[in-house]
This record gives structure tokens, sequence and C-alpha cells, in this order.
């Protein structure tokens, strides 16, 4: 049967005339050749993959901002967050810088041609004063400041206790495992406001209150993570091969097994720090969590609020930072756990 | 069946005696004065502890507490309300908020549905686009503040809407609650349903289900739609949970009697009321334990996977 | 004879690119094959050659990020009026693909039985599905018919499993359910997609005796895909050998394997496991197969080919004839290359491979 009549060959090649010294052998005859995969390191590739990621790096790019104006933000300008502006006008009088809207001299000027007709002719306020005259821009990246330190303390506290949690619960397994298991479950049943509503009897307001809370609930997610991740590997050839070769239970949990599970637990933080962030905000803003004069971004919306009626501008700056810092934290969760885990499209 | 059902039943009552429990012991036997709005001396207080029965042993206590709260007798509040018995308040409280959270489930949960199968349908065209930043914002902006701005642009610049809510209007005042509470369940939800169809989409069964010949409609309706929908139960439920207790804020914002608000008043008053921190702790914790046993219950009978393992124990 | 017109399927400069977030990946790089009425034709290769995704585009099944390039993939049927057609798959609509092909004449089996199943529908349920939508029947007369072809596919108790849920299975009754489904509209040719790589190795032979076994009581042509040359010798008639995209040698089953001309036929045969080998260690060919978002110049071979050219750097190879059925691309072919024979090794074994069919014939 005569079946399989190729067209003679690609067009290209078949125009190639062969020219002297085409045809002698390019190697000896071992080669060990694995250009494409060997030469790349995991978190190589993990951080390659994450910043081909347009979000990801937006992400990225909007914390860092936030980060630094929230470090170098309140000392940009001569108030300090409790301080009230007051100064003295031609008169001679002292006045009080309250509820002046978002202001800037110089550019006022040039838009319009004239200087501002009042008594603060000179001050410059970014994002104005409060109906007691304090400067928001200090208090906006002042409370930043407080809402991340919050958030960035409790879940790297609450990394460390889930993370030994959930690897010695899957790494023992068995019974304590399930004893464990139990008690994360139950845990886990309880709403996190009547958590919040029981430590409020027993501790005063303010942001250790918060910070309790926190605590008490966002370690378990971690936990779970960790110990799935644990079941995982466990049973993994390298893992027994160090168990018959004599390594203790430590050693093996924390040396062999975490730098594993990292991926993952960092994937979750990025997620939770946000958590930890709204709930810091809508605790302050319910009234159990920061206490005046200090500020977060949950008191600093609901001085907003309180004042909408008379100062709309005050509310948008902690607002448009909250809404800033969720997005950020969920483009960088979002592009993390894509690059740990490409989908096969992705690559 | 019937075992599955009967196991996860138990197993949630006894989660929930634990946790009732516990939340017994703390805020009832372990603060000091337990009437700190009445001034009595030592001995006018010990006669009333005893009168109380606040002298028995916890156990005992807490089986007299547990026992009329079942009858829906919860007492009466420490400094909330005074006089008047908790289960009264809480009963306007649980309508109120159960109302305007049911809505808000409604209205999120068909909404964000439908944009989130048409995303998927629509995958990588604009209208995919476009649930995209919507969910995201949904997401990244808490519903008091949409409520914030809802309220200061329609009730007071537009007084369209009312500032307050009013009880005696009950309809015309829960929109703009009931929308900004539905805006995060909305885009979870869309989010989840779109990601999942996709997902779905290019699994091997869909393409298999390609290859006998099932295109189109037929095709979302027979193989992709039943998959994707079964694990947004799972999602679905924190978020009722969340929406029928009451955001908080929402409730403090914009002035509704509800449960949330409650709560807030009990935990920032003057003295903090234990008997409401108590009540309102077991109303949360047993509507959240519930949700998610019903949840579990419910996924059993869709997933035929749990179903079919479920009937095989009980043989 | 040139072009054939027999072919019931013929695949012509197939060239197909993925769009990926690190660029276009050109995956398929003109592929060309054709089979006819009752033949099996087994494409073989590593992963990532391209194999799966020319058997793809022949069902429509194509991811949204493929780009086709050009191509043309010719099928010929007979219709319902009993005409005979002659379609390109790639130009026709996705919808008339679905109406008229899929299922009732060309259909699929999965790789993954565990996943190819929809976990949330009875088997029965799954198999009556493609019946219903091709053939005018009864809903009574198309259950007859799925437990028919259960009980052809080999499940015995098939009355019992009809109303069983994909998680009820092991793995090799779920692959005999796929393929039940995959006949259930009769089709004329059935594409494998390595139908056998997930299932333990008992349970591979029955499949292929299976698959083999209603081949003739039904007259189908059968695409294989695979990477596993033992699969190859047990049913095939022909065979392409497709390496980085491109077919690059094609033979009947014998040529293939007893008279292999292109080196990386000779590497595949080789890393074949072998009782008689003395040698302690498996062989594998070198290296792994070129990334196609870099499409190297020249044969993508080279790089790993112990016997390559100076000029398979500059060029690709083209086809060279060796016999009139079995051509291959490597410039070892040219009339100008060093006689280079395949190792001895290799030659040993294919020589012992040879004997102990003999013996059985």
């Amino acid at each position: 049967m005569a079946k399989k009549n190729m067209q003679a060959a690609p067009a290209v090649a078949a125009e190639y005339v062969p020219v002297a010294g085409d045809f002698e052998l390019l190697h000896s005859r071992d080669i060990q050749t694995d250009a494409n995969f060997a030469s790349q390191s995991y978190w190589k590739g993990v951080l390659i993959h994450f910043f081909k990621n347009k979000r990801a790096v937006v992400g990225l790019v909007i914390i860092t901002v936030i980060m630094l104006l929230a470090i170098f933000g309140p000392i940009m300008n001569s108030y300090g967050y409790k301080d009230i502006v007051q100064f003295r006008n031609e008169k001679n009088k002292r006045v009080v810088a309250k509820g002046i809207s978002p202001r800037i001299p110089w550019l006022h000027e040039l838009l319009t041609g004239e200087k501002y007709d009042d008594s603060f002719s000179d001050l410059t306020f970014l994002f104005g004063t409060d109906d007691l005259g304090r400067d928001l821009w200090t208090r906006t990246w002042y409370g930043a400041r407080v809402s991340l330190i919050i958030a960035f303390v409790t879940i790297i506290i609450d990394m460390i206790i889930g993370m030994s949690y959930g690897l010695i619960s899957g790494y023992f397994g068995g019974l304590a495992d399930n004893i464990m298991q139990r008690f994360v479950e139950i845990a886990n049943s309880v709403p996190r406001l009547v958590i919040v509503s029981v430590l409020a009897i027993f501790m005063p307001k303010g942001m250790g209150l918060v910070i309790v809370a926190l605590l008490l609930t966002e370690w378990i997610g971690m936990s779970k993570i960790a110990r799935a991740e644990m079941l995982k590997i466990k049973e993994q050839e390298y893992v027994l091969a160090s168990r018959t070769l004599g390594a203790g239970n430590g050693h093996i949990i924390f040396k062999e097994i975490l730098p594993n599970t990292i991926g993952p637990i960092i994937t979750q933080v990025m997620f939770s720090i946000p958590t930890a962030i709204f709930t810091e905000a809508f605790l302050s803003f319910v009234g159990v969590g920061i206490v005046l004069p200090q500020c977060s971004v949950g008191t600093l919306i609901e001085d907003g609020f309180n004042n909408i009626t008379t100062l709309p501008y005050q509310i948008l700056p902690p607002i448009i930072v909250l809404a800033l810092l969720m997005l950020g934290f969920n483009f960088i969760g979002d592009g993390l756990r894509e690059a740990l885990a490409p989908k096969l499209e992705d690559m | 069946m019937l075992k599955y059902v009967l196991k996860r039943v138990g197993l949630a009552l006894v989660t929930l005696l634990i946790i009732v429990f516990l939340l017994f012991w703390l805020v009832r036997v372990m603060p000091g004065n337990p009437f700190p709005s009445e001034r009595m001396n030592d001995i006018q207080i010990a006669n009333k502890r005893a009168e109380m029965g606040l002298d028995d042993p916890v156990l005992v206590q807490f089986w007299r507490y547990i026992t009329r709260a079942l009858q829906g007798d919860f007492g009466n509040g420490t400094s909330l309300y005074y006089g008047v018995p908790i289960n009264t308040v809480m009963s306007t409280a649980i309508g109120n908020s159960f109302r305007i959270g049911g809505i808000a489930v409604l209205l999120g949960t068909a909404v964000g549905l439908l944009l989130g199968i048409t995303a998927a349908l629509h995958r990588g065209k604009f209208l995919d686009g476009f649930c995209t930043v919507f969910s995201i914002i949904g997401v990244c902006v808490p519903s008091y503040v949409f409520l914030i701005f809802l309220q200061y642009n329609f009730a007071f610049r537009i007084p369209f809407f009312p500032y307050f809510f009013d009880a005696s209007r009950f309809a015309f005042s829960s929109v703009l609650p009931s929308l900004s509470l539905s805006l995060f369940t909305m885009s979870t939800i869309a989010r989840f349903t779109r990601n999942e169809m996709v997902e779905v989409f290019d699994s091997d069964y869909v393409r298999l289900a390609a290859s006998k010949g099932l295109h189109g409609r037929r095709l979302v309706l027979r193989h992709v739609l039943r998959n994707a929908l079964i694990p947004i139960v799972t999602v679905l439920a924190p978020l009722v949970v969340d929406l029928l207790t009451g955001a908080l804020v929402v409730e403090k914002i914009y002035g509704i009697n509800g449960i949330g608000k409650l709560m807030v008043d009990a935990i920032t008053g003057e003295g903090i009321d234990y008997n409401y921190v108590l009540a309102l702790g077991i109303l949360y914790s047993a509507l959240y334990i519930g949700v998610m046993l019903l949840v579990d219950l419910l996924y059993g009978v869709l997933d035929p996977r749990i179903r079919v393992s479920a009937k095989g124990e009980e043989a | 004879m040139s072009e054939s017109t027999k072919a019931i399927l013929a695949v012509k400069n197939l060239d197909i690119s993925f769009r990926t977030n690190a660029g276009v990946v050109h995956a398929i790089r003109g592929v060309t094959f054709d089979m006819e009425k009752g033949e099996t034709v087994a494409i073989v290769g590593e992963s990532g050659s391209g194999k799966s995704v020319s058997c793809k585009a022949i069902m429509g099944l194509l991811d949204s990020n493929a780009i086709v390039n050009s191509g043309e993939i010719w099928y010929t049927y007979t219709d319902e009026n009993g005409q005979t057609q002659k379609v390109d798959l790639l130009k026709m609509p996705i919808k008339q693909l679905r109406q008229k092909i899929n299922g009732q004449h060309i259909a699929m089996v999965f790789q993954d039985p565990m996943t190819s199943l929809d976990p949330t529908m009875p088997i029965g349920k799954q198999i009556m599905e493609g019946i219903l939508l091709h053939k005018k029947t009864t809903k009574e007369a198309a259950r007859a018919r799925a437990l028919e072809l259960l009980q052809l596919v080999g499940i015995t108790d098939a009355e019992k499993r009809f109303k069983n849920y994909p998680h009820q299975l092991s793995g090799g009754m779920r692959q005999r359910v796929v393929i039940a489904i995959a006949l259930a509209a009769d089709p004329d040719v059935l594409i494998c997609d390595e139908p056998t790589t997930a299932l333990d190795v008992t349970i591979q032979a029955k499949i292929l005796e299976l698959i083999k076994d209603i081949q003739q009581k039904m007259g189908l042509s059968v695409i294989y895909i695979t990477h596993d040359l033992g699969v190859v010798a047990k049913v095939a008639d022909y065979v392409d050998v497709m390496y980085a995209g491109k077919i690059i040698e094609v033979g009947n089953v014998n040529e293939i394997f007893y008279d292999p001309k292109h080196p990386y036929t000779w590497g595949l045969l080789s890393a074949m496991p072998d009782l008689e080998t003395d040698d302690d260690r498996l062989y594998s060919i070198p290296g792994s197969p070129p990334n196609l978002l870099h499409e190297p110049p020249g044969d993508a071979f080279a790089d790993r080919n112990p016997f390559a050219l100076a000029i398979d750097k500059k060029a690709a190879p083209p086809f060279f004839r060796v016999s009139p059925t079995h051509i291959a691309a490597t410039w070892l072919l040219h009339p100008d290359a060093p006689k280079i024979e395949m190792p001895k090794e290799l030659q040993l074994r294919l020589e012992r491979a040879r004997k102990e069919v003999e013996k059985y014939l």
C-alpha cells in the first residue's frame, strides 16, 4: 500500500543548499544539556513570574508608596498628629485653623491668579484640617501607620502561632491531630464579633483589644494551610530519607518541611493583612478600637462620618487609603498565589 | 443519609453547647460585681447573690440559665434598656436585622450570580473586565463606606431617601442599607462564580461533553453550571451570617435598631451590659453554627460524591 | 501513488501557536499526516511535543489562547443522506462542528478517566446524552443502547452500574465508561489521547485490547496519542514520531521498530525498558525538549542529538524517503552525510526483539 506521501519538506529547508563542512558531527557522543529547566532556581522563577504579573506589580507599588508615606508623611510638615493648628493673624489674635478644606496656596494662585482671601493665606493643608483644627495630611498618614503596624504585628504573630500549630498537628497526626483539630473546629465556630464583645469585658478599649481580637481569630486560617502542606509533604521521599538517617522531629519539621510551606503561608499573610486592617477599621469605627487622640484609618473614617454634612472632604483621604491598602494587598496575594502555582496557560 | 444528618446535627449541637458554656462562664462567672448599676453594701450584695443563685455551682447556674433561655427568657439587661426583658428588645432587633440582611442576601446573591455567569460566558471580553473591576471595588471598599456615600448623596444632598432608618417606612428606608450591604456579597459571589465557571469550562469533563457534540446553552446548563455552583454554597454561608446578624457599622450609621447596633451599645455604653453580651453571643454563635450546618447538609444533597458516600455509611 | 484519495482524515501543514504570559509559543510547526479507513495510527513523542494539541485541533477543543496560523484538516465522511462529504474541520464553525462531526463521526477518549467524567451526573445518563443528541431515538431506546455499550466495554453488571456516579467506579471502569461515551453515536474515527497512561499496568493491557476489539467490530479508524512505544507496538499500523511540534519520522510499525532512521527515534527506542538489557541503567535521551517560546533555528533536536551535524544548526532537515511508506527528517539521510548507523546496543536489542517476535509467528 503506497501510503504516506509526505510533501517533500518544509519550504525553507528545501531551499537551503548545503555547503562544505555542513555534514560534520557537532558533538562528541556525550552530551548532557538541559538548558531549559536546569538554570532557574524555584524562587527565582516565582519572582520572575510575580513581576510579569501587571496587577501584582501595581499592588506592590501601591503598598510601597503608602508605606513610605506612612513612615515619612507625618514629618513632611510641621504639624503633629494631635496638634491643633493655631497661629496669630494680622491683628495678633490667636486663630485656630478649624475645618479648612484642602488648599495649596501657590497652586491656587497659579490657577486663579489670586491669593486666598482669608487669614490663612500662606498655609498649605493638602488634605485640609478637621473640625478641631488638626492637619489631616499628618493624621491620615499617622493613622495609616497605626493601622499597618497593628496589621503587621498581629499577622506575623498569628503566622508563627498558626504555622506551629498546623505543622505540629499535621506532623504528629493520630490522636494529637484529632484533638487539635477538634479545638480548631470549635474556635472556628465562634463568630469574631462574639470574641470581641467578650474581650471588651476583660480589656480596656484600645489598640490592645484590637490586637488580641485579631490574634485570637486569624491564626486559624494559617494553621489550616500549614497542616495541609505538612500532610502533603510529610510522606515525600526526602522526608522519609532524612528520617531514616536519624533526624529528629524538630529537625524534620523546621528544617525540612517548614521551608516548603513558606510560599502558601506568605500568600495567606497577604490576604490576612487586609482582613486585619478591615477589622481594625471597623472596631475603631464602632468605638472599641483605637482611642482618641490616637488615630487609625478606622477612627479617621468615623471622624469624617461625624462631620460629613459640614466637612465632606474630611472622609475622603482615609477611605481612599483604606481601599488602596485592600487593593494592594489583594493584588499582591493574587500575584503570589499565581506565581507559586502557575497554571499551564500562564506559563 | 439519616445517620449522616444526625451525626452532623449532633456535632453542631455539641459545639454550640461548648461555646455557650464558655461564654456563660466568661461573662457571668468571671467578672466581679454583677450589679454595677445598683448601689448596695456588701451584705446587700451577698443577700442578692444568694437570692439569685449566684453562689450555686457553675454548672447549676448554667443549667438554670440554659433552661430559661430555651424558653426565651434571657433575663433583663444590667444597664441597657433597664427593666425591659432582653428577649423583647432582641426580637425587635432580630426582625429589623433579618429583614434588611435578607434583602441584601437575596439581592447580592442574585446579581452576583448573574454577573459572575455573564463574565464567565464572555471570558476575556469587556463584560468580564467590567465584572472584575466591579468585584474588586466591592471587596476593597467596606459596606459602611458605600452607605456613607449613598447617605450623603441620596439622603442629604438630594434628600430622596430618609437620612436615618424609620421603622414605620420600612421598605423605603431599607433601600440604602440593604443596597450597601449587598455589594460585598455581590462582588464576592460574582468573582467566585466567574472563577469556578472558568475552571469548570477548562475541565476534562466539559471537554468530553463537548467532544460528544454538546455545545452552547445545553453544555452550560447540563455540565458547567451545576458543577460550578455547588462550591458557591460554601462562600455564601459566612456572608449570609454576616448579613443576617446585621453589619454593625451599617446599623450604627443608619440608626437601625438591629442586633448589630444592640451589640455595639452593649459593649460601648457606660458600663458593659453582661447579659446582653451573653444573650447576643449565644444568638450569634447559634446562627453561625446553624448556617454552617445547613451548608454542610445542603452540600450533601447537591454533591453526589458526598450524598452517595453518606448513604454508604448508613448501609 | 500521489495524493492519497482514500484518506478519511488528512491533516496538512497544521501550524498553531499559543499566546501565554511569557510570549507566543509556537507549539505546532507544520504537521502533516493522514489516515485511511480502518487504520490505526500512533502519534508518538515526549510530553510537550504537540501530539495532544494536534488532536485537540481535530476535535475543535483548542484552548482559547490558541492561534491557528495555517493548515487544513480534511475529513471525509458519509452524511445522513448517504452523500460523501469532504470538509475542512478547521474552517468549520464550532457550532456546526459539534452538531455534525463531534461524537457522531469523530470521538475522543481522554487521558485521565479520573477527571474526564462529570462528577455530578450518573454515568448512564452521560452515555445516553451522546445518543439522544445525534440519533433520533426515544429515551428508552437510548437507555437500551447505553446498557448495550456498557456491556460492550466490559462492564458486567451494567444495569446496576447505570445509576452510579463516576466516583463509585475504579479508574479502569471509568476509562471503559469514557470509551462507551465515545462510542455512543457510532463514530468512524476514535482519537485516544494517552488512554492508558493514568491506569495500572494490568488494566492498561485490557483497555488496549478492548479498543482493538471494538475497532475490529465497528470498523473504526483509531488515532493513538502516546509516549509509550510499548503501546504503539501492540496496536498501531503506522507510526508518526513527533518532536517539538513537527513530525520527524513516519513509517509502518515494522519500519519504525526495526529500521528507524531518525536519531530521536533511536533515542526513544533505546529508552524503552527491555528485560534482557545488560545495562543496569535505563537509557534516557539527554536534556529536555526545546522551549518553543524561543524556536531554535535548524533542527530542534540538534542540541540533544549525539549525531548532530553542523548543518542541523543552520537549516531544518527536509524529509528523505527511505521506502514507499517510510520517511524521516534528518540530515543523516542526505547523500553527503557521513554514514552513521544506529547505536550498537540498540541494533542488538532490535535484533533480539525481531527474533522474539518471529518465534511466535
